[in-house]
């Protein structure tokens, strides 16, 4: 029985924060922030190097064929240097769906070339998961038309994975006519959100995705990446605050020796510890144990995200007056726990779903 | 990551499974220390399913500390209305104490009584004067010839009414630093000069006492490690008493009871786990025991993979645990409205009382065993390295 990560995923997390603090450092993020869109192209890049968008894609297609638990890991490394690429829809969630749903032919024109990172599909299921503004995509006759929100990793994207109300995956060729894609601006500017709007657009269908199993399966990978950002980058505001606690004075005293400060810093460490442990342990129980897998996405997701804006708040609040600033830069962790927070079903959203898994509402 | 025991452990766990059948109807009966009771204990230990690791000249089982072993039989034990094997602080703190730091003498004469359950033992630790600064006690003990003598108060003693034998800290090197000052002496509860008056608590209870030691007489011998290193000794087993409060296991079992709870209370006709809000309260509790049962299972694991470092997960489990527990209680106080505050042996009480005691008494344990701001305390400055707060002089 061991229950951590093993040496191979402990060196991975490692190889991706140094090269981020390398090549992404607080000064990159914030020319990302600032609309720099060629040096958020060369951290994509060197992301690609490293064999992230190949992880989860089948050996046969060119991909790393490595499981969700490797998945988490990377996916909190990525949240702890506030990454400014694509990854959760990219890379986990699209080769994922098209590997569970498509057909041979869309396997093979799609995986080799996820893995080798020479293209990015998007994924727009929020409005399975819960339509804002009537929004929603209908198929017929291999046509799409409606709207969907919030497409993951969409900007930019050669593809879209899109789902309509009952969980139904459809393939789009961004260069199809009938495409109007608006750039959504969110709080977190490491990320790019978009809204597409379709007008009688041809469609692939993904076959198996008759079977609702598959966009579960796609949702509870997708909850897992969010959550395990949020706890990357909820960590580093703990570090940071515990760090900025031992220079800071006041009072003529390190204001890390003030118990009001402590107890702070203790309480998010207190809540942020087992998040890494059930984080883990969601992702192996997707890898293994399918009939745990479910519920316990829906409240990793649920939970983390709690803890991710308690801890979000706190550090904050222990950097005082600086922690409110560009200057240091502490919101864009912030932001990316608020992100992630909402995407793929609020805590309140998430829970309920968490309710009916159990049969609470029979 | 691995979840499986192996194997190599299918036989021993079938043949708990196999006691546990046997003997799942073993009723116990009559006090503390009854014959059944030891001789439920003694068979236990007979077949290592208590005291396994501690060795058999002392009273234990004998076997090899295979912590998987332990846990399969707590899995085991835990599915069945089988007695559970005894507890008490003589079982949980003393003995691992006497293990690590007892004389040959006090390991011979103590450790295996306590394991059947003969000798019960309480904790003489806090005084009126001296709670969450422990260090600061003042109950003095001298040496006349080859006898202690003690003198002064304790609080908060825990089952003093039904024990043999306290384990009791007191001052026995008045001007040395507080913390240097301390020793750890063995006292017999039926020494004269010991007073005892019972605590009534909010629950109704009397679960504590206080302790007033006037020229208590007690043998030289009774200490144990050497005059001014009780506090060295007293902290090699502080640990064992946090990590026993709040068990995710236990919390678990009492999720599971909200739930029906829940599902079988009504307002307006309607079950209150159909109420969204009620819904989502428990959920979320769900949720945060699902985290704890992960950072369980990781301490777990760094038990059997000794290189693993748990320890920031550890120093969290009372604190995270007792707070949890105590808002499962009072969700299904607010669950049954009104009808929650009804105790003792109202009509329509629900579960013989047991939430609304539980509910108190994990306020309790929120407070005892350091409280949850000593807790906070710890984490930061051993867990996290932050610094002690600046010491006021004099103090």
């Amino acid at each position: 029985m061991y229950f951590g990560l093993s040496e191979e995923q402990k060196s991975l997390e490692e190889n991706i924060q140094r090269f981020l603090s390398d090549n992404a450092s607080l000064d990159i993020i914030k020319a990302v922030a600032n609309g720099d869109e060629d040096k958020a192209k060369e951290v994509h890049k060197g992301i690609i190097e490293l064999g992230l968008s190949g992880l989860i894609v089948p050996e046969e297609y060119g991909g790393l064929e490595l499981n969700m638990l490797f998945a988490t890991v990377v996916s909190a490394a990525l949240g702890s240097g506030t990454a400014p690429v694509p990854f959760a829809g990219s890379y986990i969630m699209s080769p994922m769906a098209i590997n569970l749903a498509g057909n041979a032919e869309q396997k093979n024109n799609w995986l080799p070339k996820i893995a080798g990172g020479e293209v990015q599909v998007g994924v727009g299921i929020s409005e399975y998961v819960g339509a804002r503004e009537d929004a929603g995509i209908e198929f017929t006759n291999g046509k799409v038309s409606g709207r969907s929100l919030f497409v993951i990793d969409g900007k930019g994207a050669d593809a879209y994975i899109l789902a309509n109300k009952s969980g139904e995956l459809y393939l789009i060729d961004s260069n199809n006519s009938g495409i109007e894609v608006v750039e959504l601006t969110t709080v977190d500017k490491t990320r790019t959100s978009i809204e597409l709007i379709l007008n009688d657009v041809d469609a692939e269908f993904l076959e198996g995705s008759k079977d609702k199993a598959i966009i579960e399966k796609v949702l509870d990978a997708g909850r897992l990446m969010l959550a395990a950002d949020t706890v990357g980058a909820a960590q580093v505001m703990l570090d940071k605050s515990v760090a900025y606690s031992l220079e800071r004075k006041q009072f003529g005293r390190l204001i890390g020796s003030f118990q009001a400060v402590k107890h702070m810093c203790a309480e998010m460490a207190a809540d942020l510890e087992p998040c890494h442990s059930m984080i883990w342990h969601a992702a192996h129980c997707q890898d293994n144990v399918p009939e745990e897998a479910r519920l316990m996405a829906c409240q990793t997701k649920a939970h983390i995200s709690e803890v991710g804006k308690q801890v979000s708040k706190t550090a904050t609040e222990v950097h005082g007056g600086m922690g409110f600033t560009d200057e240091l830069g502490l919101h864009y962790w912030f932001k990316r726990i608020g992100l992630n927070r909402q995407l793929l079903g609020s805590p309140e959203l998430v829970r309920e779903e968490a309710g009916k898994l159990q049969g609470f509402d029979q | 990551m691995d979840l499986e025991y192996g194997p190599q452990y299918d036989d021993f766990r079938a043949e708990v499974i196999n006691f546990v059948k046997e003997n799942e109807n073993t009723k116990l009966t009559g006090p503390a220390r009854s014959e059944s009771r030891v001789a439920w204990q003694q068979k236990l230990i007979d077949h290592g399913y208590f005291a396994r690791s501690i060795p058999k000249e002392y009273g234990g089982y004998g076997g090899d500390m295979d912590i998987i072993k332990l846990r399969i039989i707590a899995e085991e034990f835990a599915k069945s209305p089988i007695p559970k094997p005894a507890g008490g602080q003589g079982i949980q703190m003393l003995v691992p104490t006497l293990l690590s730091l007892g004389t040959e003498e006090q390991k011979q004469k103590y450790i295996k009584p306590t394991l059947r359950g003969e000798i019960l033992w309480c904790q003489g630790y806090s005084e009126p004067n001296s709670g969450s600064d422990l260090a600061s006690l003042q109950t003095k003990a001298e040496l006349d010839g080859d006898e202690w003598v003690i003198n002064g108060q304790k609080i908060w003693t825990s089952t003093a009414h039904l024990s043999q034998m306290c384990f009791i800290l007191v001052r026995t090197e008045p001007d040395a630093p507080k913390h240097q000052g301390i020793s750890y002496l063995l006292m017999p509860m039926d020494a004269e000069g010991i007073d005892r008056r019972p605590i009534k608590q909010m629950t109704g209870d009397s679960d504590f006492n206080e302790l007033f030691l006037t020229d208590v007489r007690i043998p030289a011998e009774n200490i144990v490690g050497k005059r001014g290193e009780g506090w060295k000794v007293a902290n090699a087993t502080l640990g064992h008493e946090r990590g026993s409060l709040a068990d995710p296991n236990v919390t678990q079992n009492r999720l599971n009871s909200l739930i029906d709870l829940m599902k079988s209370e009504t307002i307006d006709g309607q079950r209150v786990i159909d109420k969204p809000i009620f819904r989502d309260r428990l959920l979320s509790i769900q949720g945060r025991l699902m985290a704890q049962q992960s950072n369980a299972l990781r301490i777990l694991s760094s038990q059997i993979n000794k290189d693993q470092d748990a320890n920031l997960a550890k120093s969290i489990v009372k604190l995270q645990g007792t707070e949890l527990r105590h808002e499962l209680e009072g969700l299904a106080i607010d669950a049954m409205g009104e009808l929650g505050t009804l105790y003792e042996d109202s009509p329509h009480l629900r579960d013989e009382g047991a939430w609304q005691m539980t509910y108190m008494y994990f306020l309790g344990l929120i407070i005892g065993g350091g409280t949850n701001q000593i807790q906070k305390n710890i984490i930061s400055e051993r867990a996290l390295g932050m610094p002690k707060e600046p010491k006021i002089q004099g103090a």
